[in-house]
């Protein structure tokens, strides 16, 4: 059983119609609900929700302070490689752009942890291009054993691997994994990924699942919006989200809100996505899985982080730079998308505060468990 | 239709009744119809030998209800299987409620042998719909081994007293991948309509009903009860409002 | 030969039958368990199931129960 043979049950055409014949009336009932189900999930994102949105904003902001407290935690991303044996037609880490690729070395990473280690940062996510070649698991565990000693957390956003590869990871030392689906949509999917190991749809599907089954403390998953069409996509992420919560219960489920931006190759999105909709999936999301991590990145602007903050979100990226390298040298490489809130982290930080918030830089501390004893 | 699944096995009623504590089995026969329930318990005992009894088995008509034996009087996992053995030896399909109560007292029912039990009897080919006190975590590792649903109490056994573990209840509810059946100590029907209310996907009635002054009157309102709190639960509640009104807005820095 | 049922003593015939015995007690065979010795049979094996001297067996059938 994995989450292949969950989607299964949820067909596309029948969901789109949920959605579409969705009523005022039925949204007011199910947020009336003291909890919503999967089945009010389609209500909540149609376009019938959209009025509702204040109440929804009401609703998922009282829940979040319930379960997390007034905090919003920080990360930032440390791209390692921008080598892609794929073909993502999206991304600018495409393997037939004419870029300049680089993949860092032990050095290198060392220098450019201390950085982020130095900034006050004691969660990272560590990125590559899906490369497992030249950025294979081995590399990947010296990297994380490099930095270990100046970071609390350490997620991974690469290529799927075996429930082998995660268990590997995880005994290096990683607590988190985030892998995007990019889009539910299979048919959609396949146009988007015509070649490399990313077009195999199920093997990218089920990467969560075998992360959970490796027992990664964290798990993160996303669509990246403006693929798919908006309301069908946030709700496949959310029936994902919802289904590893259940099965993986020991590990946290988290949702990213990835909206495309411009990226070298000049990837037009294929469905615009306001921001009354991104406000709209947060929410449905929070009211979903109280638990649920929801992350945002510094690709949307500093107003909108600032306000949809309060929403739900529990963990914002800051001092951003999607280049390998990129926080030792600024401006040089070649970054996979354009970042839109380019505040430092002590700016983010002193935002955060000023809205009631407290801006933590590490929750939980894994050496602490991972510590040899006696 | 809005049918309870169990194991593949769709079932229209959402009320299971037990048969002990009946003062005639003909009493019993007519109670459990009054209840429209399909899914029956019983109880497995050595048989008498010098008193010639009227068998349970000739008032339940099997083709109607399903018999789901329970393993109570076991004190651990290995009584409890071995009791779920003989019921399916006895004829019965391999569905079992699986009771491990070790303490007499309470009887309440030991969550570490329960899980040993359901791993064996799932093993086994069984459908095991395990009684547990109502510990979310508990029964996130029944679910793991296998079992059809979760069985939590309410109360203790035969108390009467109604919904006690009312938040463990509603967590289990909120998490749980297989149904949830709220068994014991449901002491009138405006308890199991309570459950159904908080979205349980049935509910397991036997002493409320066996012991009153007219059994066959409170099976029925137990199973209008079910039904008034199922949809109650499909209607969606209104919430209780604790606070007056919103606070300041939340979304008008939203533009498009 | 002497059995014991349920914990009671009793004597049967040698040649007796797991059938046999559930008859003489008035027993439908296809609403009880056996246990002879310690294993459960299955109802199809109670007529070829013949009973020794010492053997132990325990007879159950379904009850009231919630």
């Amino acid at each position: 059983m994995s989450f292949c043979d969950i989607i299964k049950r949820y067909p596309r055409q029948q969901v789109m119609e949920q959605i579409a014949a969705a009523s005022g009336a039925e949204v007011e009932r199910a947020l009336a609900r003291e909890r919503i189900t999967i089945n009010d999930l389609p209500l909540l994102l149609s376009p019938a929700a959209l009025p509702y949105l204040e109440q929804m904003a009401q609703k998922a902001n009282r829940i979040t302070k319930m379960r997390f407290g007034n905090i919003v935690q920080l990360y930032t991303p440390m791209y390692l490689s921008n080598e892609c044996s794929n073909g993502c037609k999206y991304c600018g880490f495409n393997a037939s752009n004419r870029i300049p690729r680089t993949t860092l070395t032990l050095e290198e990473i060392k220098h450019e942890a201390q950085l982020i280690h130095d900034y006050g940062f004691r969660s990272i996510l560590l990125l590559t291009g899906e490369h497992p070649k030249l950025a294979d698991n081995k590399y990947l565990v010296a990297a994380v054993e490099a930095i270990k000693p100046l970071f609390a957390s350490i997620s991974i956003e690469v290529y799927p691997m075996e429930t082998a590869g995660y268990a590997q990871m995880v005994a290096a030392g990683v607590d988190g994994l985030t892998v995007y689906q990019e889009t539910y949509d299979r048919q959609l999917y396949a146009e988007l990924h015509p070649y490399g190991k990313k077009s195999d749809y199920d093997w990218r599907l089920q990467a969560p699942d075998r992360a959970g089954a490796a027992g990664l403390r964290r798990i993160g998953i996303g669509a990246l919006l403006g693929l798919g069409e908006f309301a069908s996509e946030a709700f496949y992420t959310g029936l994902h989200a919802w289904y590893l919560a259940r099965t993986y219960w020991r590990s946290q489920v988290s949702v990213s809100f990835p909206r495309i931006r411009p990226a070298n190759g000049g990837f037009e999105p294929l469905h615009h996505i306001s921001d009354k909709q991104l406000a709209q999936m947060v929410c449905a999301m929070r009211l979903l899985i109280p638990d649920a991590g929801l992350f945002l990145s510094t690709r949307e602007s500093a107003e909108l982080r600032d306000g949809l903050m309060p929403l739900g979100i529990t963990h914002m990226s800051a001092g951003s730079c999607t280049a390998p390298g990129g926080h030792s040298h600024k401006e040089e490489s070649t970054e996979q998308f354009t970042i839109d809130d380019d505040r430092t982290p002590e700016q983010i930080s002193a935002v955060i505060r000023a809205k009631g918030f407290e801006a933590v830089w590490k929750d939980w501390d894994s050496a602490f468990l991972n510590a040899d004893v006696g | 239709m809005d049918q309870l699944i169990i194991a593949n096995r769709p079932f229209r009623s959402r009320l299971m009744v037990g048969t002990g504590k009946f003062a005639s089995n003909l009493e019993m026969a007519e109670t459990i119809a009054a209840s429209g329930a399909e899914i029956v318990t019983v109880a497995l005992r050595r048989v008498n030998i010098d008193d010639s009894h009227d068998d349970l088995l000739n008032h339940i008509d099997r083709d109607k209800y399903l018999l789901l034996p329970n393993t109570s009087g076991a004190r651990d996992a290995d009584e409890a299987i071995r009791l779920a053995r003989l019921a399916r030896a006895a004829g019965c399909e391999p569905w079992v409620k699986l009771e491990v109560t070790p303490d007499p007292y309470y009887l309440l029912p030991d969550p570490i042998e329960t899980l040993k039990a359901t791993e064996v009897l799932v093993k086994d080919g069984f459908t095991v719909l395990p009684y547990i006190n109502a510990d979310p975590v508990l029964a996130k590792h029944l679910q793991e081994a296998g079992a059809a649903t979760v069985m939590p109490l309410g109360a203790p056994i035969g108390t009467n007293k109604g919904i006690k573990t009312r938040d463990n209840i509603a967590i289990i509810i909120e998490q749980a991948s297989v149904p949830v059946v709220v068994d014991a100590g449901l002491g009138a029907p405006s308890h199991a309509a309570e459950a159904m209310e908080m979205g349980a996907d049935a509910v397991m009635v036997n002493t409320a009903i066996s012991v009153a002054g007219d059994t066959r009157m409170m099976a029925a309102a137990f199973a209008q009860a079910v039904m008034a709190g199922r949809q109650a639960y499909l209607a969606g509640l209104g919430q209780e409002q604790h606070q007056a009104s919103a606070s300041s807005p939340l979304t008008g820095f939203l533009r498009d | 030969m002497d059995i014991t049922v349920n914990g009671q003593q009793r004597t049967v015939a040698t040649t007796t039958s797991l059938a046999d015995l559930l008859a003489a007690m008035n027993l439908n065979p296809q609403r009880v368990a056996v246990e002879h010795n310690g294993t459960i049979l299955s109802q199809a094996d109670f007529a070829t199931t013949t009973l020794g001297d010492g053997d132990k067996l325990e007879i159950v059938s379904f009850v009231g129960g919630g």
